[in-house]
């Protein structure tokens, strides 16, 4: 198999969370945000009084836009500007959980898709909301549409490596046959020559589990265990050895990448009629008392799961809306969870490893580190001079973002940072140039 | 149950740090150091370990001093002050005075790293342009040579009947020196203090590449240059393979090769540019030993390289990730 550049190893603490199954939640309330996915935000459809039902729909909007499912029946008691796990706030619907657990009378369960198109399947997965679950949120009927007729290949996502998330791992322990269910569903539609499923090779049981449960014209791939593995370029290259072109989609190189948790929230959305209304949440780190993973309804508040999860053992230094190497530092507990929520860290003082003033010492690391094959140091100090040509000339644009250049940076400069602020540089200066 | 969730820390991602550090890199240096100083203590006596830790002590101080008065950061912690004291007393002579070395020590922290902007930001090797500065006192550099297994006094040496020539003085002539290979390979020979024992060097190289350190494309290139231009041109007639051994073993080379040449900021970063500039360095340490009017040639071969990097660094810069040139003849017509 062929693998992917540089990356590194950090540690997984996997182990404080992996053998906790999958917990269901039943909130109080929920903060359901209307902008949970890369594109127009949805427009909330219900009113402050309302009573709603589980799966009913309470957000949509034109264009790229999926709309949004309440996640539990009861009452809607607030909609409003609230925190999201961006950082910013944004318009969520609020909704106080009557326990009742009412599903939406429109639900419809199919036994089989052979009398459906892939049209009328692509439809089938917008209604239900579904984006890309391992992070980034992309709309996964678009991603679809988008790979028609181009792709040759459908790989699915199970590699989990960032350190400390096992909702993956468990939904592929607990759930194989919904992620295979979720990928004969995608090969209807796609029609792909071949299919290959990833996974980091730190998870037999999932493997195993994962063995059993898949046809036989599926490949199951266990991967070296390096990060970036599952970052989607990185994960095209080893499977297919194809390099998505810079600023291209993968469906330039004939593949499209679906992660296992969407394959799991597609077949739900097709045989239960259950659009993505909860998702796997591991809520772990070194503050936490009780590490685990816990079923919880989108919108689930942070201070709820921590409360699951047996509170704070001590201080939180650091809260993480994902894991360690990309994941978002949160500044409220107000926050509730998102689709491609698929983690809650929560750092102690212990992983503080702050450097007040770093200074490059020229070692070369961020280069052999660099999954995309940039350097990272001419970057950091082209940014320091906001040597916008330089930035352009170095392809600071290519970054993925991965932090593994940071990461290994043995004086701990900030690299990820300055890359963001680099790109919003060259960003805001090409609007200004196609402003004028 | 504890919920209470203040002061949290906002920051940008990655979150996660490697054990990676700086001090741990400088102490890793440090360490690899140590079996050549033990070597300097066996032959030329206490007076090696004073030398080193008088210059040590220089660095550090003159590093605190200059970022105190100019009110920046205090960066003695990342020890890298510590190495560049090793590394200048390693060059020296053991029978240079204390004052000498300070003096070197001040032109290295201060003029040759702070004032172009603290670690990292020097153009040259702070310790190898101390030492070319250092030869302002030819007579203290290389004037008399102690005999190795002498036992010269830590505070006043005094060099009568006890001085010996260096192998690079025989070589420089075109002749092979009267020590053997294996004195040469341990050290019992004259020469500056942390550069006779070839084997204690390559032994601290060992250790920086297994905690990967270093890698090993600038020691090999530079190592491998100087061993095949000296067995395809060997001087006064000698042996090509003795006289190559020779070459490698003598003089500077081990440890500019090893500790010098491979000095993060001021070696290229990219793969390609690494081993092409061990190459110049190779190449311009030969043609200073054949042709120049001082014995030794590696500190200025290296130092003359050190202005280049930012030619090097423009070597073999790694292939944007998915970028096809379009296919020349489609465009056309």
């Amino acid at each position: 198999m062929a693998s992917f550049f540089g990356g590194v190893h950090p540690k997984g603490y996997k182990a404080l969370s992996c053998e906790a199954p999958i917990e269901p939640l039943s909130p109080k309330t929920v903060s359901i945000a209307m902008s949970q996915h890369i594109g127009r935000p949805c427009t909330p459809l219900v009113k402050i009084g309302d009573r709603v039902t589980v799966g009913q729909k309470i957000g949509d909007g034109e264009g790229l836009c999926v709309p949004v499912h309440a996640s539990v029946s009861g009452k809607v008691v607030a909609v409003e500007a609230r925190p999201t796990p961006s950082g910013t706030e944004g318009m969520c619907v609020v909704i106080e959980n009557d326990g009742e657990n009412t599903l939406c009378p429109d639900l419809r369960k199919r036994e089989s898709i052979d009398g459906l198109t892939g049209e009328e399947l692509t439809a089938i997965i917008r209604e239900a909301g579904i984006t890309g679950m391992g992070g980034a949120g992309f709309p996964t009927n678009v991603k679809i549409s988008s790979g028609l007729g181009k792709v040759d290949t459908v790989i699915v996502n199970g590699a989990e490596c960032e350190p400390y998330i096992t909702s993956d791992d468990r939904l592929m322990r607990e759930s194989p046959e919904r992620i295979a269910g979720g990928i004969r569903i995608i090969q209807k539609i796609l029609e792909p020559k071949r299919t290959a499923v990833g996974v980091e090779n730190n998870k037999p049981e999932a493997i195993a589990s994962m063995r059993k449960a898949l046809p036989e014209d599926v490949e199951l791939l266990a991967l070296r265990v390096r990060y970036p593995q599952g970052a989607e370029k990185q994960l095209i290259q080893t499977v297919t050895g194809r390099r998505v072109p810079p600023g291209g989609l993968p469906a330039a190189v004939g593949c499209a990448v679906f992660n296992v948790a969407t394959c799991a929230a597609i077949y739900d959305a097709v045989f239960e009629g259950m659009p993505l209304v909860r998702r796997a949440v591991t809520v772990t780190g070194k503050a936490i008392a009780r590490p685990g993973n816990f079923l919880a309804p989108i919108g689930t508040l942070y201070a709820d799961l921590i409360e699951a999860a047996g509170g704070f053992r001590c201080e939180p230094y650091k809260i993480l809306c994902g894991g360690p190497m990309m994941g978002i530092a949160q500044h409220s507990l107000a926050c509730g969870t998102i689709k491609g929520n698929n983690a809650l860290t929560c750092f102690s003082q212990e992983d503080n490893h702050e450097v007040r003033t770093p200074h490059c010492i020229r070692c070369g690391k961020c280069i052999d580190a660099c999954p995309m094959r940039l350097m990272p140091l001419q970057m950091h100090r082209a940014c320091q001079r906001e040597d916008l040509d330089a930035l352009n000339r170095l392809n600071v644009m290519d970054c993925i973002e991965c932090g593994s250049c940071a990461y290994t940076c043995p004086a701990g400069i900030h690299l990820v940072q300055s890359f963001r602020t680099a790109k919003k540089l060259l960003r805001d200066a090409k609007a200004k140039e196609a402003g004028k | 149950m504890n919920l209470e969730a203040k002061n949290l820390t906002v920051s940008s991602s990655p979150h996660a740090h490697s054990k990676n550090s700086t001090a741990a890199i400088m102490r890793d240096v440090c360490i690899a150091l140590v079996p050549a100083l033990i070597a300097a203590i066996w032959f030329f006596g206490w007076r090696a370990l004073t030398l080193t830790l008088v210059s040590v002590a220089g660095c550090v101080f003159f590093e605190w001093g200059y970022r105190k008065v100019m009110k920046k950061d205090c960066t003695v912690s990342d020890l890298s002050a510590v190495v560049t004291g090793m590394l200048i007393a390693f060059v020296c002579p053991v029978s240079l005075p204390y004052w000498t070395i300070l003096i070197a020590d001040f032109f290295a922290i201060v003029l040759v790293k702070q004032l172009f902007g603290g670690i990292g930001m020097n153009i040259v090797n702070p310790a190898l342009a101390a030492r070319a500065f250092l030869f302002s006192w030819p007579a203290l550099m290389s004037g008399q040579w102690v005999a190795p297994g002498t036992n010269i006094s830590v505070l006043s040496p005094s060099l009568d009947g006890m001085t010996t020539a260096t192998p690079m003085a025989s070589l420089h002539v075109g002749a092979l020196p009267a020590d053997s290979l294996f004195d040469l390979l341990i050290g019992k020979v004259g020469g500056s203090l942390g550069e006779v024992s070839a084997a204690a060097l390559l032994l601290g190289g060992l250790y920086l590449l297994v905690r990967k350190v270093i890698s090993p494309r600038i020691p090999l290139a530079y190592l491998g240059t100087v061993a095949v231009l000296a067995i395809l041109f060997p001087l006064g007639g000698n042996d090509c393979v003795d006289w190559m051994l020779y070459e490698l073993l003598s003089g500077g080379l081990m440890l500019g090769a090893i500790f010098m040449a491979t000095d993060y900021a001021t070696s290229p970063v990219t793969h390609l540019g690494q081993i092409a500039y061990g190459v110049g360095c190779g190449v311009l340490t030969i043609l200073f030993r054949y042709f120049g009017a001082y014995v030794e040639g590696v500190t200025y071969a290296i130092l003359i390289m050190n202005c280049c990097i930012g030619f090097f660094d423009k070597l073999g810069v790694p292939k944007r990730f998915g970028f096809v040139k379009e296919k020349k003849g489609g465009a056309e017509k």
